[in-house]
This record gives C-alpha cells, structure tokens and sequence, in this order.
C-alpha cells in the first residue's frame, strides 16, 4: 500500500463519538480539529455560511442600526433539566441582542474544551445549540475550538458573540425609563437558578422544576411591532430581578416602586428556596424579560405578553418613580415596605 | 404551603395591625427587644415596622450567633484551617466574617486553607469519612437549636471510631444573654438600654421549652411572647405584649403553640446533655464575660473537642474600634447610630459582624430598610 | 413542612411546595408521613400540632376586625408610606 492510501485511509476514520474523547491534537488546528468541525459542529449548525470552511462569514450589512453582543458560559452541570450549555449559549446571546429592540441575525461560537471531554456530551451540546439557533431563527455561522489539559477546564466553556439589526424608530436603553413607567415582567421568576441549584443540592421534585431557558427575540418582536414606545427591555439574568432593577435605577436615574404580591412565583421555587436559603428576587431567568413602557402602553403590552407562549404569566409589577438614591423599593406582601438590594458577592456560582 | 402561607397573609395583617394601633396607649412607649436574628430579618424583610404605631419600638437584640461570637475566636478557627492536612467545614455565614489583621475565612480559602461551606452537621461527618487521612474540623457555631445536630454528629463520630473529625465548639446560650442584657451590673458599664418585653425565639424555644423565659418574666417583671418567624407570628406577638403591658401583667405567653412546649424537645436536650458541659466563662462580642453561657464537650469526649486536640490558645482581640456591633447587639445604638455604617461597612465590605450576617441587624437594615432614612 | 416518606429508622422525606428533600429525623418521637415538622439545619426539631395550629388561626381570624373599620376611618394607612 503507497503513502498517499494509507493517508487517506486514515483521513477516512470518522470520529468515535459513542466513546471517543477529545484529545489535544483536536484543538492544534490540524487534521483532527477539521474532523471536529465537520464530523460535529458543521452538521449541528448546518448553514451556507459555515459550510465554506473560511476562517470568517462574510454578509452583507444591513441598513440602519446594528447591535452586538457577547457572553461566555460556564455554567455547571453542563446537562440541567430545561437545558444544557450549549441551549444556554444560543440563548443567552440571542436574547442580549434581542433586549435592544433588534432582530438578531448570526452568532459566533468559541469552544474551549478539556482534554479527556467525551465526544458523545461535545455533539450533544453542539446539537442541541443547533436546535436553539434554529428555533430562534438564527443561524452560528463562525467558530473556534480550542483544547486545554487536563484540570485546565472544568469540561467545556463556551463563548458566543451576536449581531442583530433593530428596526427604524426603536429607541431602547437602559437609561431611557421615566418617572411614572409601568414596570413588566413576562413571567415567573427564578426557574433557571432554582433548577440549577436544586439539581446541585441533591433535592428531588414531585413536580419537575426545569429551567427557563428560551429565545425571545419572538417575543419581542411582537412588543415592539406593537408597542414602539417600550422604553427598555432587559433580562434578568445573573443576580435576578433584583440586580436587573437596580442596574436600570442607576442607568436613568430614577426609582422605582414594587407591588410584592404582582410578582409570579412558582410554588416550587418558592418551596426551594424556603429550604435553600434564597429569595427568588435574586436567582437567575434565563427565558424571562422586563419591560418598561409608558403608563398608558401598558395595557396593551400586557396583552401582546399575555399572547405569547412566553409571556402567559406576564404582570404588571410596579412603576418608576422619580428618587435621586435610585432605590429599588417594594410593597411586602402583609403590607411594609422594603427596599429591594444589590445582593453581595456571589450568592449561586456557575449559574450560566 | 400549608402552616406558612397563613401567617404571610395580607388581610390577617391589616386586622392585627389595626388592633395593635388601638390597642397601644398613646401614652407610653413600647420598647420590644426581639431576641433572635431570624426575627430581625422579617421584621425588615417584609416591614413589619411599617404597620405599628411609632410609639412602639423595636430593639434588635443579639440572637445572632455569628454576631456574638469574639474576634479572637474566628481568628482560632482560621488558624486551625491553615494547618497542614486539617479541612475545615462550616456554615456559610461565618465565611465572610472579618477577623484580626484584615482575616478572614474566605481569605484563608483563597490563600490555599482547605475550608468547605456545610448545610449541616452531616455533611461534616462524610466529609471526614471520605477524607481518612485528612483532619476534618466542624466550626459549630449557634445557639439552642444546633447544638443538638452537633451532638449527635459528635455521638455518631464516636460509635463510628471515625478517628478524623472534631468539632470546634462554640455553642452558646440564649437564657445567659438574655439575663445579660437584664443584669445592671454587666450593662451599666457599657450603655444599660431599657426593655419592656421581649419577643422570644422561634427554633430556640421549640428546643428549650418556655419554661426557661419564666424566671425572667418574674424576676425582672418583663413580659415575653415566644414567637413564630413568619410576620403574622411576629404581629400576634407584638400585638401580646402590648396587651401584657397594658395590663400590667409579666407573664411567658407562647405565640407560637403549635411548635413550642413549656419542656422543649427531651431528645434534643437529653443529646445535649449526654455530651456538653457548661463553660465557666465565655466572651461574648458586645457582651463581655458572661459565666455559664457556652458548652464545650465533655471530657469522654475530648478526643473530637478541636481546642484540646490540636492546643490552639485563645487570643482575645477587639476589632475595629470604631465599629459598634458591641452596642448594636445590647440594643443600645441603631445601625444608623455607627459611624462606619453604609460609608465604609456595607454588606460587600463588612467591617463588623453584624453586617456580615444575614441575621445581623445592620446587614437586615441595609439591605432591605436603608431606604427609610431618605424617606424622614 | 410535610414528611411524605420514612427512608431510615433516622431519615425521612419533606416535601415543601413540591419539592422532596432527605432530612433527619433523629430528634424527634414517633414521626410519620402526614406529620408536619420545624426544619432547621437538615433536623426535624418538632412536630406541628394541627389542633394547636387550628386554635392559633382561629384566633387570628377572630381578631381586630372591628378595629379596621375605625383604623381605617381614622385615616391611618395600613399600606406603606408612599
């Protein structure tokens, strides 16, 4: 048998992904690390854009404003009930750029995975991401893998940057809320954290918890079709609805004022957090959004939530109010009133 | 949630809170000491404050173990983490806590001390079963309510020869600080503050019973309402003691009957009993020397008492001047009253203990009520 | 919360608000799936008594009614301060 044969033999030896593991040689831009990408990662993502193998995507720029957003996500387990971080990645990012308004279009993916990662979980995730970007609409159309030892990382972390373009006569930004805003949220609070949390700890369910995990580049597409005036979007996401308010308090300078008993939460959440110490104001959504309009939009937008598979349990949940300390205050349930914090240090780690 | 959602309930409040406005007599005032930490964080956390009367106050007191417990024993704790081999397991609240020269736990765990957050007592024990050849130390802290897991963790250790675990004890008293809080001597020289009742702990008297709070409420002619955590609990017992007053009555009245005894739970204190003994004395932060207020293990026990197993000395140390956790804790100063409070001390930069702790009064005023001096 | 199983002759099953978690229940007598247990640090530290329970309620339901009606029209807000 001549060389060139035995190489492509060789070259023909798909990968072994019911017991193969990533190695070293998979991130060393070589021959393994096409296999890689064309034996996992380009099936999962499927597109025209990808398929050319260039380093880049080429596209043409779109007219008016454009956004872009990244984040990166090490969230462990990397398999939760809801979801798994490679949903979690598409996700996360997709909604970063949806919550300026704008439909978003492509996102990148970096991949940095540990020596000794099963090939079974990395075509799992990357199928999974390829399902998510699909549903959104969205299509991954650039990447990067590289490989690290052993102990170098904790199985897989992942970065994904986005593009999207936001259409003419949107104007939304955390700095743009006013004294007398209707503050809303699409949904109940603190599934994502919870489930993760739960998972963690052990603890089991009568009912099963799963994270909230979703795009709502959808969702929002419909608010904004119908309700131009939205003021800000944002989704509360690490440090929950608590540090999300706040962060728009300091943004446009204002207060605001919360009605406890408006605010849905599940009862298994609640139970959860009763036995591990939480309070849902702080745990992470990650299929959830807050938005700030106009008092008299607010009906309106609550209907168009209300319509969505993603905004059924919307509610309107308190106003902005004019307060030079920017505090976040809120109407207890037995009729006090506290005020809602900035938690202090890292009160769930590796929660996305 | 069966026994919980009723006592949050929005239109029960209304109604305890309108009897308790006209029930209070214009006047007086009303000063209520609530013991325990978990009460002080309800009381900010859903603004019980709110629906009272402003003759009625409420003194935060200092049933907040991490609180309570003196620099120089933190500061033993995290000398005992950074010895070679030893892991030390705690609860996560003691974590943050600032010790001597800057100290702390979360620091010493950075620098490379191997020290693991706990749930409970039991997570201690399989740690030390599944670590054979490390140390493995359990920093208990607490009051009535986790001596009795740390007793049983104690006596399981023992039937199991499990010859890599001990316990660093520092559980203390809840009579002994209430008594401290009373006794003129102790307070005279730090700050004597006035008490007309108290609201009696929660998870503590369901362990010791009501029949401990009986020699205060004769001796010292206070009333006591032995309180439930949830805020209708903490407005029945309010609304109790304003009646007691009212009608000149020191009496133990027991809010929360449907967990608390007058004997508490016998297995609990029998645990107790079987492998603690009393200190003679014990430094409490804000509090001084009170005797008989803390437990070490007994002396069939030493083998899994830390302090004699591995002969760490105890160096008393006063932290932060200017801090006020000491008065804070008598119920003598409000958080707003230290200087340091929100400027320097805040829940990410604590200086003191009370703000570190999510039962301590200035870390409950700060994250949930600070608003409220913006507001006068 | 509700004990829902006895896994041990030391270990039961809560459930709170539907979700089931393994505690001890070495500190208290005789428990079994129905009864209501304090939790506190992965311990049962006693059982609800539903008939003590049941009395507290009823007491709470009976209490401060008539004082609403002139709480209320005295002016005095129950809600918080705006």
């Amino acid at each position: 048998m001549n060389v060139a044969s035995r190489a492509s033999r060789s070259a023909s030896r798909r990968l072994d992904l019911a017991a193969g593991r990533v190695d070293l040689t998979h991130g060393a831009g070589g021959r393994a690390m096409q296999q890689l990408i064309e034996e996992i990662f380009r099936p999962a993502f499927d597109n025209p854009m990808l398929a050319r193998g260039d380093d880049q995507a080429a596209f043409e720029v779109v007219g008016g404003r454009m956004v872009m957003s990244t984040d990166s996500f090490v969230v462990s387990p990397l398999f939760f009930p809801g979801g798994d971080i490679g949903s979690l990645a598409v996700h996360g990012t997709v909604n970063d750029v949806a919550m300026s308004g704008a439909r978003p279009l492509y996102l990148s993916a970096g991949f940095i995975i540990e020596e000794g990662f099963p090939l079974a979980d990395l075509e799992r995730i990357a199928r999974s991401m390829g399902e998510a970007a699909r549903a959104a609409e969205v299509a991954v159309v650039t990447g990067d893998t590289k490989v690290v030892e052993r102990g170098k990382a904790d199985g897989l972390f992942i970065n994904t940057a986005g593009i999207g373009v936001v259409p003419p006569g949107i104007e939304i930004s955390g700095d743009r809320a006013r004294a007398g805003d209707a503050i809303l949220i699409s949904g109940s609070m603190g599934d994502h954290g919870v489930a993760i949390m739960a998972h963690r700890a052990g603890l089991e369910f009568e009912t099963t918890i799963v994270s909230d995990s979703a795009a709502l580049n959808g969702l929002v597409a419909d608010m904004v079709a119908s309700v131009p005036t939205i003021r800000v979007l944002r989704d509360p996401t690490r440090g929950g609805l608590a540090a999300t308010l706040n962060e728009i308090c300091h943004q446009s300078a204002v207060g605001m004022r919360l009605d406890e008993a408006a605010i849905p939460v599940r009862p298994e959440v609640l139970g959860a957090c009763e036995l591990l110490g939480l309070d849902p104001l702080n745990v992470a959504n990650e299929g959830k959004l807050i938005a700030i309009a106009p008092a008299e939009d607010a009906g309106r937008l609550l209907g168009v939530l209300r319509r969505h598979p993603l905004g059924r349990d919307a509610m309107v949940i308190g106003e902005v109010t004019a307060d030079p300390a920017r505090f976040v205050r809120m109407a207890t349930r037995i009729g006090g009133e506290r005020m809602i914090d900035w938690l202090a240090g890292e009160q769930l780690p590796r929660i996305c | 949630m069966k026994h919980l959602d009723e006592y949050r309930d929005a239109e029960t409040a209304r109604r305890l809170a309108a009897s308790i406005h006209r029930e209070a007599d214009t006047d007086r005032r009303y000063r209520l000491m609530e013991f325990c930490g978990g009460h002080t964080h309800a009381i900010f956390r859903y603004g019980i404050e709110d629906l009272l009367p402003a003759n009625i106050e409420m003194v935060h007191g200092p049933g907040c173990p991490v609180c309570v417990l003196p620099t120089g024993r933190l500061d033993m704790a995290i000398r005992l983490a950074k010895r070679d081999g030893v892991i030390l397991a705690s609860y996560g609240d003691m974590l943050r806590v600032p010790g001597s020269k800057g100290q702390s736990l979360m620091k010493a765990k950075a620098d490379g001390a191997d020290i693991r957050m706990v749930y409970s007592t039991l997570d201690a024990l399989k740690l030390a079963e599944a670590n054979p050849d490390r140390e493995v130390i359990f920093f208990a802290i607490g009051f009535e309510t986790t001596t009795p897991p740390t007793a049983l963790a104690i006596e399981a250790a023992a039937k199991a020869k499990l010859g890599n675990f001990s316990v660093f004890c520092n559980h203390v008293l809840t009579p002994s600080a209430i008594a401290a809080i009373l006794e003129a001597p102790a307070v005279r020289d730090l700050g004597a503050v006035e008490i007309d009742g108290f609201l009696g702990p929660a998870h503590v008297s369901v362990v010791i019973g009501s029949q401990p709070y009986e020699f205060f409420a004769e001796e010292y002619r206070k009333p006591v309402a032995i309180s439930g955590f949830e805020p209708i609990d903490i407005l029945q017992s309010i609304l109790m003691l304003v009646r007691q007053l009212n009608e000149g009555r020191a009496e133990v009245e027991n809010q929360y009957i449907r967990a608390v005894t007058r004997d508490g739970n016998l297995r609990a204190k029998q645990a107790v009993s079987r492998i603690f003994e009393l200190r003679r004395d014990f430094e409490w932060r804000g509090l001084g020397h009170i005797p008989y207020s803390a437990l070490r293990l007994k002396d069939a026990y030493a083998a899994f008492d830390a302090e004699r197993r591995f002969d760490e000395p105890y160096i008393a140390s006063e932290g932060n001047k200017a801090c006020a956790c000491p008065a804070i804790l008598r119920g003598a100063k409000k958080p707003t009253d230290c200087r340091l409070f929100g400027s320097v001390c805040t829940p990410e930069t604590p200086l003191g203990s009370c703000m570190v702790s999510s039962e301590g009064a200035c870390a409950a005023y700060y994250s949930y009520g600070r608003m409220r001096e913006r507001t006068q | 919360m509700k004990i829902v199983a006895l896994t041990g002759p030391e270990t039961a099953k809560v459930s709170l608000g539907g979700i089931v978690k393994e505690i001890s229940i070495a500190l208290i007598d005789d428990p079994k799936p129905g009864d209501y247990v304090v939790l506190h640090v992965g311990y049962a530290l006693a059982k609800i008594d539903e008939a003590e329970a049941e009395r507290t309620l009823a007491l709470l339901a009976a209490e401060g009614s008539d004082a609403l009606a002139e709480f209320s029209a005295a002016g005095e807000a129950t809600e918080a301060p705006p």
